[in-house]
């Protein structure tokens, strides 16, 4: 390949893969709200319904 | 009270499900074309630039209005919108965000049914040992109704109609089992398949297997930059453009995915994961496959020629004859994982097309999911039909220019005004950073105010009075002739009507002709339907009225 289509190819790929990997990983370790929330995973946890005051 | 309870499964089906909404064919068959059509890698810089300035923009924007309406219990653009702007003109602003779907949905569903096809037409054998003429003959004769390899009378009908079947029924599961359960599954096939055609892709060697070029050659011709081409309006508009159709934004489809998070949780962060891994698909993957494998096959000139009709051809007509070069196994393998992940990018789209109609039924008519499923799966087949069975007379691309090109321009120009202007700013930054999980840059603020809008203006305009040849220069410069892709010109039948003026073969004259109907007579059915869907709106806004809800 030549030096400028290798140089465009290659910090494009770089920049979107880890804005994607970022990204997602950013949604992976956030840690989820308390019930009730969008999702109906872990609807029925104990630890992880809102506490009554 | 409406029947519409449902919930996303989760957090991560959510963003495959956006994900997937968003990826499409145009991830693999329009991008690396563009691309190649406007400045190789120079290309990726305006159109990096419209994906942060227009793109996120407008996907926040989106996803906002989805969570707001959500909060007063609405799934579907007509109430969303209704909710955020005081005039009760808006509700038939956010019919174009049911139409789109429901036209784009008919012929889609069409494209997505060939791609099933090909998929069952690859496992069985049909390509093996076919030459290239043979291939690309196969199609003409597949879409133009012709005989079939397998027996089945009007077998593109039939696949239509199964593949139509799959659809609806993957709806009438709901949102976390439905629609959800297949962006599972699907995204991480369509990645893993992706990779597979990407690494194939840029390992060809020059005189193996049938190669006449390296993958470099086909690479340097996707990625070299043409920095003077950067100058050009067309290409901007062009990267604009493409912004749009990847991003399935100005559609519709994202407010109601959005519309099922509750307002305490995150929608900036969902947004860029869901966009950003979009742009994966789409740069990474969809530029590793049809460009280097079609190039170190068939060459550049060949190539060249074959993507002035755009990317359907190479993916149809050509790729199936390439894999084979890779042995009957290979060729075999690579068919199904080049038409399987086509039909998941396109069937995890088709699936949110179905939505917002489904969920208009069900706030406004109290309609079961399932029925409201099946409804929307008769609709779309009496709505597709049209393409199927007039496909050569430019039925099909009629759909996609009105309903899949200029609408969403249309309707993204409208929202972006209507919440940076009319809801309002303030309002609408509140909407975007509550519950965030991510810091939304400040800068923002007046990228969605001042910018997008700006933005969409110019690519509507550009669009309304595209100059001849897409020369700028000269249309500011004094003479400013249309050209035929405007879309003044496409009102007008211009092109039609030039190469009917200039027909002398009585059998061309009689086509050209009926192909004036039949646009004409899309047109009058594309326009009747929105008209419907805006009665039906003004029906349930009397209906709120009557219920006290407004």
């Amino acid at each position: 390949m030549n030096t400028s289509a290798l140089v465009v190819m290659l910090s494009t790929i770089t920049l979107v893969s880890f804005l994607m990997i970022y990204f997602f990983y950013r949604v992976i370790s956030t840690p989820p709200r308390p019930e009730p929330d969008s999702y109906l995973d872990n609807d029925d946890e104990p630890e992880r319904q809102v506490p009554n005051h | 009270m409406s029947a519409n309870k449902e919930s996303w499964g989760s957090r991560v089906g959510l963003i495959l499900a956006m994900a997937g909404n968003a990826v499409g064919l145009g991830n693999f068959l329009r991008f690396p074309v563009q691309a190649v059509q406007n400045g190789g890698g120079a290309f990726i810089i305006p159109y990096l630039i419209c994906f942060l300035v227009m793109g996120i923009p407008l996907l926040w924007i989106e996803w906002s209005m989805g969570r707001f309406g959500g909060k007063f219990g609405h799934h579907s653009t007509p109430f969303i919108v209704d909710t955020m702007g005081k005039n009760r003109l808006w509700k038939y602003i956010g019919v174009f965000g049911i139409w789109t779907n429901i036209a784009v949905a008919s012929y889609y569903c069409y494209i997505e049914s060939w791609t099933l096809s090909y998929v069952f037409h690859s496992i069985i054998g049909t390509f093996s040992g076919l030459d290239q003429d043979a291939v690309s003959a196969f199609f003409s004769e597949y879409t133009s109704l012709g005989i079939s390899t397998l027996g089945i009378p009007y077998e593109p009908v039939v696949f239509y109609v199964i593949c139509l079947l799959l659809n609806t029924w993957i709806l009438s599961q709901g949102l976390a089992s439905g629609v959800e359960r297949v962006a599972k599954i699907g995204m991480p096939l369509l990645i893993i398949f992706g990779l597979f055609l990407a690494f194939k892709g840029v390992t060809i060697t020059a005189g193996e297997q049938g190669a006449i070029n390296d993958s470099s050659v086909g690479l340097n011709f996707l990625w070299t930059p043409n920095f003077d081409q950067l100058w050009s309006p067309t290409v901007w508009l062009a990267a604009a453009g493409q912004i749009f159709f990847t991003l399935s934004v100005g559609m519709g489809t994202v407010h109601c995915y959005a519309s099922y998070v509750r307002s305490k949780d995150d929608v900036a962060l969902n947004a860029m994961s869901a966009g950003w891994m979009n742009e994966f698909v789409e740069v990474v993957l969809g530029g590793a496959i049809l460009i280097p494998i079609s190039i170190g096959y068939l060459g550049i000139d060949r190539v060249t020629e074959l993507v002035q009709s755009g990317g359907l051809g190479l993916a149809f007509r050509s790729l199936p004859y390439l894999f084979y070069q890779w042995g009957d196994l290979l060729g075999t393998i690579s068919g199904v994982m080049w038409f399987g992940l086509l039909f998941f990018a396109g069937i995890t789209s088709s699936l949110a097309m179905g939505t917002p109609w489904i969920g208009f039924l069900q706030d406004e008519f109290n309609w079961k999911r399932k029925s409201a499923a099946w409804s929307f799966g008769l609709f779309v087949f009496l709505l597709g039909m049209p393409t199927v069975l007039f496909f050569k007379y430019g039925v099909f691309d009629e759909y996609d220019y009105w309903a899949g090109t200029v609408s969403l321009v249309v309707f993204a120009l409208f929202e972006s005004i209507l919440f940076a202007w009319v809801f309002g700013m303030g309002k609408g930054w509140t909407e975007i950073t509550s519950g965030a999980d991510i810091k939304v840059p400040g800068i923002y603020k007046y990228i969605i105010k001042f910018i997008t809008p700006l933005l969409l203006l110019w690519v509507f305009l550009g669009s309304l009075f595209t100059p001849k040849g897409g020369d700028w220069g000269a249309a500011i410069s004094g003479t400013w002739e249309l050209d035929n892709s405007s879309i003044i010109k496409k009102v007008m039948n211009s092109e039609l009507k030039e190469k009917l003026a200039a027909a002398t073969d009585p059998s061309a004259i009689q086509q050209l002709q009926d192909q004036l109907f039949f646009v004409n007579a899309s047109r009058i059915l594309l326009l009747a339907v929105f008209f419907s869907l805006a009665l039906l709106v003004y029906i349930a806004y009397k209906k709120r009225v009557r219920e006290g809800r407004i």
